[in-house]
């Protein structure tokens, strides 16, 4: 059943293109600085050091174990795959190139730009569950996710979607439009993201007091709105380079197609603060400043899956309802079904990640393209998603993932770190512990 | 309960897997893949259902 079989060369690319997106990927890096200041910034002043150190520290060990191992299973450098035979076809379900980026020099640019863009993809991957496991996630526990993410999960799912495996393939396969699209990464990257913070806030449990036994949930906002909100500026920039530099290496989209991208991509997601704004605005009688960055980013994430495609009203519309569902969706996770997630990534890489995906299916020009789309969500909500939550459950029992109740009433600074990211301010007393 | 809805969501995966080898009709194609998306969220509202902590606690 298990055979390998030559992998098919990526089409040439013109050294302009090859700049331009080069150019593009060295720009991206501005939505992971983005993602990192939302993160501290929407957990508590006294874990702020330690949630930006864990940013830096999860991208420096995605990045090392993508290159020792990760890049080689994507198979983004050509060589092998790994091919099952099924029903007729061959179904490419792993890529076996070199170790270590062997051969990375030698390889086509295309080639290259693919690796770069995987290893950026993987950074920000990262990243996402580490902002919904604030004031309670070990850093160690943090980078071992991150080894698991970078080794196994992202390699699986970039080999099925990027790199000629058998979501990309179903059109050529069972003429489903063009194979499962994402350029951008909603689905590698954001709805992985999104997955693994559920995965992981199921595991670790809340944050002491938030779920008292009597009463509402405890209100635990986010300690610096202005990081959040400048977070959430830097995030378009680093999105606006993404979703070009997907549209070029992933879909081979022309020249002429890329200004359309990026102001579909600002549109979708200025439908989306829109939307956020007038919803937040009508429950609470104010619009909330954490819930609006929220549905921002929301905003960006379904432009990722959908930029490239949507026509811009259509990336309005996408923006709307990503910002409608937002804070309705954050609401009922932590009222109705006691998840806590203080960075709101289940919601805002998660479900905006999968309607991105959605939609992208209505918009895309080829017949046939819904089918691929639901097909691709149906591998990550069915295969992908019980991989990760096995994988961080087996990790919990060896790096307990959660502080221990001292660590998590002193704070995760000083526990951590052994230091404060404010040492000239008075930490106030946390009120939540009843 | 925990386990159980992450059991069942691997069913929904391959439903939609054996939509692609069975059926060569499109139609019914979507009709079996919407099915086993159906079966994946019937196994992810058990999972939510069997992760919610008595209120007052903190550790699963």
């Amino acid at each position: 059943m298990s055979a390998t079989a030559p992998m098919v060369p990526a089409p040439a690319m013109s050294d302009a293109v090859f700049a331009l997106a080069l150019a593009l990927l060295l720009l991206a890096p501005m939505a992971i600085a983005g993602v990192a200041l939302i993160n501290a910034g929407l957990g508590r002043s006294r874990s702020a050091a330690q949630a930006m150190l864990g940013n830096l520290a999860l991208v420096a060990v995605s990045a090392i174990v993508f290159a020792f191992v990760g890049a080689s299973f994507t198979g983004s450098l050509g060589t092998t795959e790994v091919i099952l035979h099924a029903a007729g076809k061959g179904w490419s379900v792993l890529g076996l190139g070199p170790f270590l980026l062997h051969r990375l020099g030698a390889s086509s640019p295309q080639a290259q730009l693919a690796v770069l863009f995987e290893f950026l993809a993987v950074a920000m991957l990262v990243q996402l569950p580490w902002g919904s496991g604030a004031d309670r996630w070990r850093l160690a526990a943090g980078c071992a996710s991150a080894v698991v993410l970078a080794a196994i999960v992202f390699p699986l799912a970039a080999h099925w979607i990027w790199a000629g495996g058998w979501l990309a393939a179903l059109g050529a396969n069972f003429s489903a439009g063009a194979g499962f699209i994402d350029a951008g990464g909603a689905a590698t990257v954001h709805v992985i993201g999104g997955l693994s913070a559920l995965a992981m806030v199921w595991i670790a449990g809340p944050r002491r007091g938030k779920f008292p036994k009597e009463g509402l949930s405890t209100a635990m906002p986010g300690h610096n709105a202005i990081y959040v909100l400048f977070g959430c500026l830097l995030a378009l920039v680093g999105w606006l380079a993404w979703n070009l530099a997907g549209a070029i290496v992933w879909i081979h989209a022309p020249l002429a197609a890329l200004p359309g991208t990026a102001i579909n991509t600002l549109l979708t997601a200025s439908g989306a603060l829109a939307a956020t704004f007038s919803v937040t605005r009508f429950r609470f009688g104010k619009p909330d400043a954490s819930l609006c960055a929220n549905g921002w980013l929301a905003g960006l994430v379904a432009s990722s899956a959908s930029a490239a495609f949507a026509s811009p009203v259509g990336s309005l519309f996408i923006g709307a309802v990503a910002g409608v569902f937002t804070p309705l969706l954050v609401e009922v996770l932590e009222l109705a079904l006691s998840v806590d997630d203080p960075t709101g990534a289940i919601t805002v890489h998660g479900a905006a990640g999968l309607w991105g995906l959605i939609a992208a299916g209505f918009f895309a020009p080829q017949a046939g393209q819904l089918l691929a789309q639901l097909i691709g969500i149906a591998a990550l909500l069915g295969f992908i998603f019980p991989l990760i939550y096995l994988l961080f459950a087996v990790l919990n029992r060896f790096i307990p993932f959660r502080v221990d109740p001292d660590g998590e009433r002193m704070g995760m600074d000083l526990h951590e770190i052994g230091g404060g990211a404010y040492p000239e301010f008075v930490i106030h007393r946390d009120e939540s512990y009843r | 309960m925990k386990y159980a809805g992450l059991f069942v969501m691997p069913a929904g995966f391959f439903l939609t897997l054996a939509a692609l080898a069975l059926f060569p009709d499109p139609g019914r194609r979507l009709a079996f893949v919407l099915c086993g998306l159906a079966v994946e969220a019937m196994g992810l509202g058990v999972a939510i259902r069997g992760h919610m902590l008595p209120r007052g606690t903190s550790h699963p």
